[in-house]
């Protein structure tokens, strides 16, 4: 399978070249990985120098997001159990992969997420009871994008992997403008997520070409969480996904997606490569869809509880408590605190959906164009004419 | 005034776009050395460098797909698609993403992208190279749709439409690219609203919609019609979506018939869309049935047979018979 494939001349964390013959990544697999399932922390050429520059509160914040987010999955999933929503996309056994990728990245970044990054979404700071809002039938989007860099959720599989190159390829362009007026402003990147599954859709092959084509600063954030729905990966592809890199010309690394600090380095690394101008990098972030694809799914039918055990066994809290026990860096005081913190985000989320109001129609026909439009315009003056005909026969009635 | 082929007024238009606007910048295969397979963006490389004229890798979803995302940066993003018929590896990005990205989230997002698109037959092309495609994409809310007829509407249109907040799909008749007309560019004139139809000529006895590639076969079947002693109104709808079913209203209120012609199959089309609505709204003023001339229920046909399957001036004259004779 060979190694992760780092660009030439191969630098870490602090600027300094890695020796010829050192190889980031397991050599069998090309697996980054640096927090292993029993808590300890092994070493990387490349990678090392990025955790070692993780603060202790870093490391708590990142156990915090990941417990935090799981029980948002678990009262999210709850709530459409109740009816309250149409559909749950869990992310259960997903959480190292995108709180260590969302709190890699600096605010003036953009972020694509499909539809299951809400570990992400906590990390970008979007109140996550907006998330509800799909899945409850008011907004097909409900947050405000440009507030936190944070995209709508994408449920056509792919789509966004190429509106992220083309977002690069606007960041590269004010970039110059940047550049040429000696402007301080932070250089961004673009995280463009999606999923194994996604992996064989053409835009992905699309958005890959291009950015390879115009060195764009986009970080691809491939999940490899196994299955898409009931499909293996075996399926989408004969090959490691991190290995197609290869062939569009720009650096793949395949990172251990249940260790936090590992994915968190490697899309610091990434985001740095991309921000500098350095062009496009592929990270497959090797993790593990525990529960369902969506709530409307049934695992059993398709896959093995032995298999779903064994990645139980890999869990991402499970190993950073370890850590953080191990090294002292937390106490049962800490993750008490966790633990309630995550029942009152819990208690937030539930309150907040349950009073969501349901939209009007008028607000559906104001935001199909951006112009003013005839046809919209004489449709909603009818349905206007149409319903206030209801309304005086109710008063006719009383 | 100056003259100039339809094809040199979108090149202008174009140019004075990318000097007025220096978000503007167009994308799309063989645009930049070549100058399209149209010459449509010829000079426009030298001009405007690199970054403003970007020759793309060879895919229409990668076009259109990283041309929202530069829209969503802030950039106003012209994409040539370089045949009709090769747009529909971008179908998926125009019609789930393009169209519904300010709907879904509600207002917040713009993605003033513009596609411009060579359609429509007689040309002798092969396969893929003469359609029009207009109806698939006049069905899909969020999306507007202009076209062309001559030189001037052409150099104005274009810059209207990147001008446009809402996505805007430009359809140019290659058939009359080479056609000449005189251009006013200091002045739209008429061409100040590009979602309002013109009515080229003015009639009493029937009205033509036509639109596109058509107009001047509709301008000539009006001109044959009046040897015969009938008088004809003639009207560009030059907007496909919107439709300015006003103007066409009124034509037909003065009228009481109307021909609607366009290349592209009547079935599902916009000829049967503006026979629906105007039977809506001028029912009593109708003396015959709306008559749609268009083209068959099959896919293009191959160019030796190119000229049965086009509406002609002769189609339309029959059209014109018939709808008298009521």
């Amino acid at each position: 399978m060979g190694s992760t494939q780092l660009p030439t001349p191969r630098i870490n964390g602090t600027g300094q070249h890695i020796p010829e013959g050192m190889e980031s990544g397991d050599p069998a697999t090309g697996m980054v990985q640096l927090l292993g399932p029993d808590g300890t922390l092994g070493t990387d050429p490349v990678f090392s120098d990025y955790a070692k520059r993780l603060e202790p509160e870093q490391l708590r914040g990142f156990y915090a997001d990941m417990a935090k987010i799981r029980r948002f999955d678990q009262e999210a999933t709850a709530l459409q159990r109740q009816g309250e929503l149409a559909l749950w996309v869990p992310l259960t056994g997903q959480e190292a992969a995108q709180i260590g990728s969302g709190r890699a990245s600096q605010p003036q970044d953009y972020i694509f997420p499909t539809y299951r990054e809400h570990g992400v979404a906590l990390t970008r700071n979007v109140d996550l009871s907006e998330l509800l809002k799909l899945f409850r039938g008011i907004s097909n989007g409900g947050w405000d994008p440009k507030e936190n860099n944070f995209h709508l959720y994408t449920l056509v599989l792919a789509a966004q992997t190429l509106h992220s190159v083309g977002y690069a390829m606007g960041i590269q362009r004010d970039q110059k403008l940047a550049d040429s007026a000696e402007s301080n402003e932070p250089k961004a990147a673009v995280i463009s997520y999606f999923g194994d599954g996604a992996s064989s859709e053409g835009d992905v092959h699309e958005s890959m070409v291009f950015a390879a084509s115009y060195n764009a600063p986009v970080v691809f954030f491939c999940q490899n969480n196994h299955w898409a729905i009931s499909v293996p990966t075996e399926v989408q592809t004969k090959i490691p996904l991190f290995n197609r890199a290869k062939g569009y010309g720009f650096p793949g690394i395949r990172v251990d997606g249940n260790d936090v600090i590992a994915v968190h380095a490697v899309t610091e690394w990434a985001l740095e490569h991309a921000r500098e101008g350095r062009g496009p990098v592929l990270i497959e972030a090797h993790t593990y869809r525990v529960g369902a694809h969506t709530t409307a799914d049934d695992p059993t039918k398709y896959r093995l509880s032995a298999e779903e055990n064994e990645w139980r066994s890999k869990d991402p809290l499970d190993r950073l408590e370890k850590y953080l026990r191990a090294e002292g860096l937390a106490d049962d005081a800490f993750f008490e605190q966790v633990k309630q913190d995550g029942d009152e985000l819990a208690a937030y989320v539930r309150s907040t959906a349950l009073a969501l109001q349901a939209p009007d129609i008028h607000d559906a026909f104001a935001g199909v164009y951006a112009e003013a439009h005839p046809l919209v315009a004489e449709e909603q003056a009818w349905f206007r004419e149409y319903e206030s005909g209801f309304e005086s026969e109710e008063e006719a009635g009383h | 005034m100056a003259t100039m082929t339809v094809a040199k007024a979108i090149n202008e238009g174009l140019r004075a776009t990318l000097s007025n606007n220096a978000k503007s910048l167009l994308m799309g295969e063989d645009i930049g050395a070549l100058g399209g397979v149209y010459r449509v963006t010829d000079g426009l490389l030298k001009d405007f460098g690199p970054d403003r004229v970007v020759d793309s890798p060879l895919a229409e979803s990668g076009i259109v797909g990283t041309a929202i995302g530069l829209a969503l940066r802030g950039y106003r993003p012209i994409c040539e698609i370089q045949f009709d018929g090769f747009v529909f590896p971008a179908f998926n990005q125009i019609t789930t993403q393009l169209a519904k990205m300010h709907f879904r989230s509600s207002g917040r997002l713009t993605v003033p992208v513009v596609i411009r698109i060579p359609y429509g037959g007689g040309i002798g092309s092969i396969e893929h190279h003469s359609e029009s495609p207009e109806a698939l994409f006049a069905h899909t809310a969020g999306l507007r749709i202009i076209t062309p007829s001559n030189a001037h509407d052409a150099y104005w249109m274009i810059q209207q439409a990147v001008e446009c907040t809402d996505p805007v799909i430009f359809f140019e008749p290659k058939r009359r690219y080479w056609l000449k007309g005189e251009v006013d560019t200091e002045n739209p004139g008429p061409a100040s609203d590009p979602f309002k139809a013109h009515v080229l000529r003015e009639g009493s006895d029937a009205t033509i919609v036509a639109y596109g590639p058509l107009v001047p076969v509709a301008l000539a079947a009006a001109s044959a019609a009046a040897e015969d002693g009938h008088s004809i109104e003639v009207i560009d709808l030059r907007s496909i979506s919107p439709i300015d079913f006003d103007t066409v209203e009124a034509s037909v209120r003065k009228t009481g018939r109307l021909i609607v012609a366009h290349e592209a199959p009547t079935f599902g089309g916009i000829g049967g869309e503006i026979a629906a609505r105007i039977s809506e709204r001028a029912f009593l003023h109708l003396e015959a049935p709306v008559i749609r001339v268009g083209g068959f229920h099959m896919p293009y046909p191959v160019a030796k047979v190119e000229e049965d399957y086009l509406p002609d001036i002769d189609k339309i004259l029959e059209a014109l018979d018939r709808s008298l004779a009521y």
